[in-house]
């Protein structure tokens, strides 16, 4: 009673919640429809409510697609690149932030502009290089691409960071006989902490998402990450319905953890990350 | 008087040390850049001046490339399909842009003004949450979620049109060379639209709350707190997202190889792909590299502008403050 009171005193929020529900109802019909037999979606449609738990759609994609081997390259890939990125970032930022090394300023210009040169105009000289390098269809191609690609952001951000790092506490530090090495491991990584976790989780979840790249680079089937792998399925047309909707569940199950489990991280890195 | 003691000590301290060994330091700093600055030179700019190269030749990828000087631009200019390709990207500029940055703004002063203030802020980072979901989906299972929602015959939204008694609107939304293009704008404002509107949030959170209720008390409705108070506000944050998204529209591919493949009939062809398929599907790798040297060069300028215009508002924010 109370809610529906609350609701006609405020339409925008009714319209808020409707437009809401919008952009949520896409993940919802692909959840309802996983669990569907392909009896039940070629008599009923999309839109019914599953009779039952039908898992053996999703079973027979997974098996057909070998989804846990393109899970494994998906984490194996984002993770090397969330942790080379970050610490390729803290060493270029380290260098211009603290460090005020001579011409800084047209050193992080460059940094900023390779964040963004788009990757079609690398894509070729890229996929040429590392076929002549016998890096091709590796999985350590993508990895050292998107480490470099990722750092540039990270080296952009992380400059302005520790450019605005407490000098006193490193004078002190250096004064008591610390190098510059034992500087950055003993203070400024450890008090960065969660500039550079934010960092990490952005780092994760863009590699992941990424298709391009991984596209031209990773044609064996073995080696392809998840967006890859569906997204080739879908571009060959090969797929039936039942078994599409499968792919965009195994899809859209990652990211709804990365979601769940970042929410906060994401939300607040998105805005630290977008206004400098 | 401690307090001034220590901050003298420290000045004292700190500017000896800078004058026993200013140059050297600085030195010692510069060896941490070295592991970047290589693989910066191995990733980005020799691939990138090879790619400029290879556009002045003609070049199928294998053997040695014909130098052709300028020909592939000349071409380019007689290229309808890659006309096209560019108009297509103004379309991706709107539903990627300029669309998500009206809706977010909208969206992100009615969550912050007034859902934040009369049902509390859960409620409005629940919301927030809604929108922002469609953003952690790798663009390539937005493409498969939605080329299964829009399909011909049993898609969700043609059942759906069918189940509310509209049936005569069914469509074959991505088939058909006329809505192509719109269906894959209605998606791509989908995926985008969370972007702007946590940007926005954030940025509405630096706003002293006291401008609006200065403005509520003296009678100003909505609207009007809007256009003057939440949108000079928020100026920096809005060059960011229009510069940013711009550029993200200007590359969108993963979406349109899902959804289209730039078809039917090239109705949905845009830079990015039309590069890629020159590439790699019809071998031409001077043209494709003159392609997409043109694409960089459009995104470096828009770079620029994007980037003084919002330096100029930060300027402009932080000039009247005492």
């Amino acid at each position: 009673m109370r809610t529906a009171r609350l609701l006609r005193r405020s339409p925008v929020l009714v319209a808020l919640c409707l437009a809401a529900l919008f952009m949520t109802v896409p993940f919802l019909i692909v959840v309802v429809n996983a669990v569907k037999s392909p009896a039940q979606y070629s008599q009923d449609g999309p839109l019914s409510l599953p009779d039952g738990l039908y898992l053996d759609g999703l079973k027979d994609f997974w098996e057909r697609v070998d989804y846990s081997r393109k899970l494994l390259n998906s984490v194996l890939i984002s993770g090397s690149v969330a942790v080379g990125a970050v610490v390729l970032s803290v060493l270029n930022a380290y260098a211009i932030g603290i460090g005020r090394i001579r011409g800084r300023t047209w050193v992080l210009a460059f940094f900023v502009l390779a964040n963004m040169i788009p990757q079609e105009a690398l894509v070729y000289p890229v996929y040429y290089l590392s076929k002549q390098a016998g890096l091709y269809d590796t999985r350590l191609s993508v990895i050292i691409v998107f480490t470099v690609l990722q750092a540039a952001f990270g080296t952009y951000l992380l400059s302005s960071v520790l450019s605005r790092f407490p000098r006193e506490i490193i004078e002190a530090a250096r004064i008591d006989g610390a190098g510059t090495w034992q500087v950055l491991w003993r203070i400024v990584v450890p008090v960065s902490r969660p500039t550079l976790g934010v960092l990490l989780v952005f780092f994760f979840i863009w590699t992941w998402n990424e298709f391009l790249l991984p596209l031209v680079m990773l044609i064996s089937n073995d080696n392809q990450t998840v967006s890859v792998a569906l997204g080739v399925l879908q571009g060959q047309r090969l797929m039936d319905a039942t078994m599409t909707d499968a792919a965009a569940l195994l899809g859209v199950l990652p990211a709804l953890v990365f979601f769940l489990v970042f929410q906060r991280t994401l939300t607040r890195g998105i805005a630290v990350g977008a206004v400098k | 008087m401690t307090a001034t003691t220590a901050a003298r000590a420290r000045r004292v301290t700190g500017g000896r040390h800078r004058a026993v060994h200013p140059r050297r330091a600085r030195d010692s700093y510069a060896l941490f850049l070295l592991p970047g600055a290589l693989a910066f030179l191995a990733v980005v700019v020799v691939p990138f001046l090879m790619n400029a190269g290879v556009s002045l030749t003609e070049w199928h990828g294998v053997g040695s490339p014909e130098w052709t000087g300028l020909a592939n631009y000349r071409a380019l200019l007689d290229d309808t399909e890659f006309r096209e390709s560019f108009r297509h990207s103004l379309f991706m500029v709107v539903a990627m842009a300029a669309l998500p940055t009206a809706l977010g703004l909208v969206l992100a002063a009615a969550l912050f003004d007034h859902v934040g203030k009369h049902f509390g802020s859960r409620t409005a980072a629940v919301l927030r949450a809604c929108f922002y979901l469609p953003q952690v989906l790798p663009v390539a299972v937005a493409g498969i979620v939605w080329s299964w929602i829009l399909a011909p015959d049993d898609g969700s939204l043609n059942e759906f049109l069918r189940v509310v008694g509209l049936g005569s609107w069914r469509q074959d939304w991505l088939g058909d060379p006329d809505l192509a293009l719109y269906s894959v704008m209605g998606v791509m404002v989908w995926v985008q639209l969370g972007f702007p509107l946590v940007v926005f949030m954030a940025g509405l959170e630096r706003v002293d709350p006291q401008l609006y209720e200065a403005a509520e008390l003296d009678g100003a409705g909505w609207w009007r707190r809007f256009v003057h108070i939440t949108l000079p506000q928020i100026r920096p944050e809005i060059y960011v997202v229009l510069t940013w998204c711009t550029i993200a529209a200007l590359k969108v591919f993963g979406a349109v190889y899902v959804l289209t493949k730039g078809g039917p009939g090239g109705a949905t062809n845009v830079p990015s792909y039309f590069s890629f398929t020159t590439f790699f599907e019809k071998t031409q790798v001077g043209y494709g590299a003159a392609v997409s040297t043109v694409l960089t060069v459009i995104i470096l300028a828009l770079s620029l502008v994007g980037l003084r215009l919002q330096t100029r508002a930060e300027d402009a924010e932080e000039g009247p403050r005492p």
